[in-house]
């Protein structure tokens, strides 16, 4: 039986995941329970971060993975953010990198500059 | 002298929000003044997520959820002087600005709105000793030369505060190829979201000490930077215990002790101050001591989710517009009195006469973490209104709304957390 | 060598620049050396800023004539040079007999010493008249009109960029590591520089007995030595500058002066200094928990109502005190013609400032022909933006519209300002420096605003690389890296 946080949401519910069977139960949402399964099997995280940009106001665009990557591909994709320069002007939504490191996962400007 | 009806000082996601509530309410002249080459205030900067979840469902970074309430904004006739600075804001509602395009200006408006935020804590407000060296910040310092200007203030970090600016901070540092050797924070608990602590320690192994302080200082040989800082325990009354001091060697401290409402022009129009929340004193229209000004924001109450920041500002901006069509409310005030484990109440004072018909809300945060209570609003020794309560926490601010005929023959009120009914 | 200085003046502390002030004002060649990147660096930075009345010193003594005369002179400067400065005046206070005796003292020494408007107050009523605030038991207490405040680097910068401004030649980052005689020149050498001149002053502060000791060479047991002594202050937010109208002094001891309550300049409180002679280094100014614990009880003595928790910085500064010497110590040196030491410039230092250079004048009397300068001018301060009139306001964004920027929120002050004094006489170059000549990042929230937007402007000012921007001193590096791996 594993306990753990729901990073869900803001609430930050307590949830146990019984690992053989990955019953859950804590969470007030159904979202609690698709993390508490995945944290235990998969575990994912939405990386936010910037690049490097042109000709906008500053030397830094904030952009995320638009999808939840594994945990242990983290590092490399924000090693893969240190060769991306974007030119101004890009909007939210933008596709930075598309199907990162063998993944569905985009990586996308979420600031307008 | 340049007139308006409604200005706003500010225009981070509080003013950006109370211009929208004052829009869609129907006043038509509106400008919002922001110091900043953009809009979007802090969350320009907060480019991690988390922002969103109760206003728009979705879960949004701060520069998403910024941008939304922007498009809201250029939708409507609202205008911007932004790279504008306010300097002074009297009591009759006149204010000086400066900015490059336009100099040196006055402006008189009829209702103003107060969203200037907050700023951060320093080292001294909580007189950390030892040297005064390079590689000290404040963690939204060191995030604005992050996110902003790409560049890392330190390659070995250690954090003072478990707020969530704190961790955020350690989780950015270290995608960015620092190491945090240490979250160390005052109290026996971490004041920043449970979630944070997951995805920002907890996937990291970046250690939380709690009950813990930063007690000195050290700079390398030449002065010039951190070398290392020194750690103790504290006890209950979070005084240093002698003999549990260690060291831990770094390049760079990040301070995330706090969040302080920038209230200096609050203070020149005459704005009666609450010292409990550091903001104006306000009625349950969001009206402070001055006729005509109003407040929203971290410049009122500090907040923990920005949603809430748009909820109070956008009714800031509803009952703006109620100011400017039937003016000031004159009333008797019911008193609202904060209890054993709350810190403070927004607002501190109800009119009983209004003529909202909506409920009061009432804002505040506990003193320290509980579990299963209630908060009770009491008037003359009998409850009002009872909401219970699985976990409470000074990190996370509270609301709750009771109904303004519940207050008809009250003139104090008291709110405070009390046990579970059996 | 190509160049011979006739005065080589060592450290651009006060007594340094003022030094180099009023030796501009004749023809001489001068050069300072200064060791750290900027002026004021030392003590200067880091003490009460306050100029004395004069009681305090024993009348007859150095500190006692130069205090008076350095008082009045920097009043008139201050006018002159546009650097802040607000007569406070001052009251030392008392509730007990032995009080009561030593401030009767006090004020006999300042009747002496000629102090004008000295008044003793002898009742709770008219102590607390005039300070609502102080502690009820306070019933005696001299009152001297003419002490005041000042923020002591500008003073040494309006100082020393008129020095600078008037053809005296400053080499920062200059550490003096050789003084030696050759004929009638001392050939100084710093930063691996070579200079020669005929006079040498050693301001130098902390360091003012190691100088002194390079250029004895083998006689360096006779020279004096100097005991650092630390002294440590709260700053606190403006909104305690209120409690008092005038510097609050304690009934001084053998210790010294004193923990001073007092309004600055800037309408902060300052409360400070205790006096350690414990310190690690000569330049050690780091803050101890003890230390600092010990200047709030005492303040709290004088003015029971400061609210601590309104801190908003602590700060240490290191002076030179003399061991078993308790005047300056301002001579000719007895083994070294046209080596003239200002040593031990502890309290009353900053206050005797100008009279410093007077000083250098008289003693030097007539071993140097002072012609003077006939085009000898005066450098001002420039104004801060937000003590300008509206009109001139509008005046200043029109000539310049960086003058409508505002980029230290607590303090309002503009980017004009701020790249103004990145190319003043003595320019600002670390945000330490920018700080001291504008006020950018003094204020409630110490640059956590406004700092990197400094930081900016010096790197595109200068054209510097990120990485070599300092915060002040050298090794004070700011940023570390670039992020997304980028050179």
């Amino acid at each position: 039986m594993r306990e753990l946080i729901c990073i869900s949401c803001p609430r930050g519910c307590h949830l146990k995941v019984d690992e053989k069977t990955l019953e859950v139960t804590g969470n007030s949402c159904p979202r609690g329970k698709i993390y508490g399964i995945s944290e235990v099997t998969n575990p994912v995280r939405v990386v936010t971060s910037t690049v490097k940009i042109i000709g906008g106001e500053s030397p830094r665009v904030s952009v995320k993975t638009d999808k939840p990557i594994a945990k242990g591909k983290i590092f490399d994709a924000m090693k893969l953010l240190n060769d991306v320069e974007l030119k101004s002007p890009v909007n939210i939504g933008d596709v930075v990198l598309a199907n990162i490191l063998d993944t569905d996962v985009n990586i996308v400007v979420t600031k307008k500059m | 002298m340049i007139e308006h009806e409604l200005v706003i000082i500010g225009g981070g996601p509080a003013g950006l929000s109370a211009a929208y509530g004052a829009y869609e309410n129907g006043v038509r002249d509106i400008l919002i003044i922001e110091r900043d080459a953009r809009l979007g205030g802090i969350l320009n900067q907060c480019i991690h997520n988390g922002f969103g979840l109760h206003k728009f469902k979705e879960e949004l970074t701060g520069p998403e959820y910024a941008q939304r309430y922007i498009d809201l904004v250029n939708q409507t006739n609202v205008k911007i002087k932004s790279d504008t600075m306010v300097l002074d804001l009297s009591k009759d509602k006149v204010l000086h600005c400066i900015s490059a395009k336009d100099g040196y200006e006055t402006i008189k408006a009829k209702a103003i709105i107060l969203a200037m935020g907050c700023r951060e804590r320093t080292r001294g407000a909580i007189t950390i000793p030892g040297d005064r060296c390079a590689g000290i910040f404040t963690a939204g310092a060191a995030q604005k030369y992050c996110n902003i200007d790409g560049y890392l203030v330190g390659k070995k970090v250690v954090i003072l505060g478990s707020g969530d600016i704190g961790l955020i901070m350690a989780r950015r540092m270290v995608l960015e190829g620092a190491t945090v050797a240490a979250d160390v924070e005052l109290c026996p608990y971490s004041n920043g979201l449970n979630r944070n602590v997951v995805q920002c320690l907890n996937d990291f192994d970046i250690p939380l000490y709690l009950s813990h302080t930063v007690t000195d200082i050290v700079a390398d040989e030449n002065d010039g930077r951190v070398q290392k800082v020194i750690i103790s325990e504290v006890d209950e009354n979070k005084k240093p215990i002698p003999g549990t001091e260690r060291e831990i060697e770094c390049d760079t401290l990040l301070l995330s002790v706090g969040l302080i409402p920038e209230n200096e022009l609050s203070q020149n129009a005459e704005i009666e101050i609450d010292p409990r929340t550091k903001g104006p004193i306000v009625y349950d229209n969001l009206e402070t001591s001055v006729e005509g000004i109003f407040a929203c924001g971290n410049v009122l109450q500090v907040h923990d989710l920005v949603d809430f920041v748009s909820m109070e500002a956008e009714r800031a901006g509803k009952n703006v517009s109620e100011y400017l069509k039937n003016g000031e409310v004159n009333s008797t005030l019911i008193k609202v009195e904060n209890k054993e484990q709350v810190g403070y109440t927004v607002p501190q004072y109800i009119r009983k006469d209004s003529t909202d018909e909506d409920a009061v809300q009432i804002s505040f945060r506990v003193r320290s973490p509980m579990k299963n209570k209630r908060i009770v609003v009491e008037a003359n020794g009998s409850e009002l209104a009872s909401f219970p309560r699985l976990n409470l926490a000074p990190a996370e601010m509270e609301n709750i709304k009771i109904s303004r005929d519940k207050l008809k023959d009250v003139d104090v009120i008291d709110i405070s957390i009390k046990e579970m009914q059996k | 060598m190509s160049n011979s200085y006739d005065f080589i003046i060592i450290g651009c502390g006060i007594t340094g620049s003022s030094i180099a002030l009023e030796l501009s004002k004749y023809e001489a060649k001068v050069l300072i050396l200064e060791s750290s990147n900027d002026v004021s660096m030392g003590t200067t930075k880091a003490n009460s800023g306050i100029i004395h009345g004069g009681y305090d010193p024993k009348p007859g003594t150095l500190m006692a004539r130069l205090n008076v005369e350095g008082s009045k002179l920097t009043k008139e400067l201050a006018g002159i040079l546009n650097f802040h400065y607000n007569q406070v005046g001052s009251l030392v206070v008392g509730s007990t007999e032995s009080d009561h005796k030593i401030i009767n003292e006090l004020f006999t020494n300042g009747t002496t010493s000629k102090i004008p408007g000295l008044k003793l107050l002898k009742t709770k009523k008219e102590v607390h008249d005039l300070e609502p605030n102080l502690n009820p038991n306070f019933d005696y207490a001299l009152f001297a009109p003419t002490a005041a405040v000042v923020a002591p680097w500008e003073e040494c910068l309006a100082f020393a960029q008129t020095a600078v401004g008037n053809g005296a030649e400053i080499k920062l980052n200059a550490k003096v590591t050789s003084i030696k005689k050759e004929g009638d020149q001392y050939v100084v050498t710093a930063s691996d520089e070579k200079y020669c001149g005929t006079n040498v002053i050693n301001c130098a502060g902390t360091q003012a007995d190691i100088v002194y000791k390079l250029a004895l060479g083998k006689d360096s047991d006779k020279s004096f030595e100097i005991i650092p002594c630390k002294g440590e202050y709260y700053l606190l937010d403006k909104n305690q500058g209120n409690l008092v109208s005038h510097v609050i002094f304690q009934t001084p001891s053998a210790v010294g002066k004193g923990v001073l309550v007092a309004p600055t300049i800037h309408n902060n409180l300052i409360v400070g200094p205790n006096a350690d002679y414990e310190v690690c280094s000569r330049n050690d100014t780091s803050t101890v928990q003890k230390n600092i614990e010990y200047v709030a009880q005492s303040a709290v003595r004088s003015v029971p109502g400061i609210n601590f928790r309104e801190n908003i910085r602590n700060f240490s500064g290191v002076r030179a005190t003399l061991k078993d010497y308790d005047d300056f110590l301002i001579a000719e040196s007895e083994y070294l013609p046209n080596f003239y030491n200002f040593a031990g410039i502890k309290s009353p230092g900053l206050s005797c400032g100008p009279a410093f250079g007077k000083e250098l004048i008289r003693i030097m009397g007539n071993k140097f022909t002072f012609k003077a300068n006939s085009s000898f001018k005066y450098y001002p301060l420039p104004i801060y933006f937000k003590e300008l009139s509206d009109e001139e306001k509008v005046a200043a964004i029109k000539l310049d519209n960086r003058f409508g920027r505002v980029v230290c929120r607590c303090e309002s002050i503009t980017e004009g300002e701020i790249v103004r004094a990145m190319h003043s006489i003595i320019p600002g170059r670390t945000v330490d420096g920018i700080k001291r000549r504008t006020n950018a990042g003094m204020g409630r929230c110490q640059g956590g605003f406004c700092g990197p937007k400094v930081f900016d402007l010096i790197k595109k000012e200068f054209d510097l690389d990120a990485e070599d921007i300092l915060f002040d001193r050298n090794g004070s590096n700011i940023v570390m890296a670039k992020t997304k791996g980028e050179k």
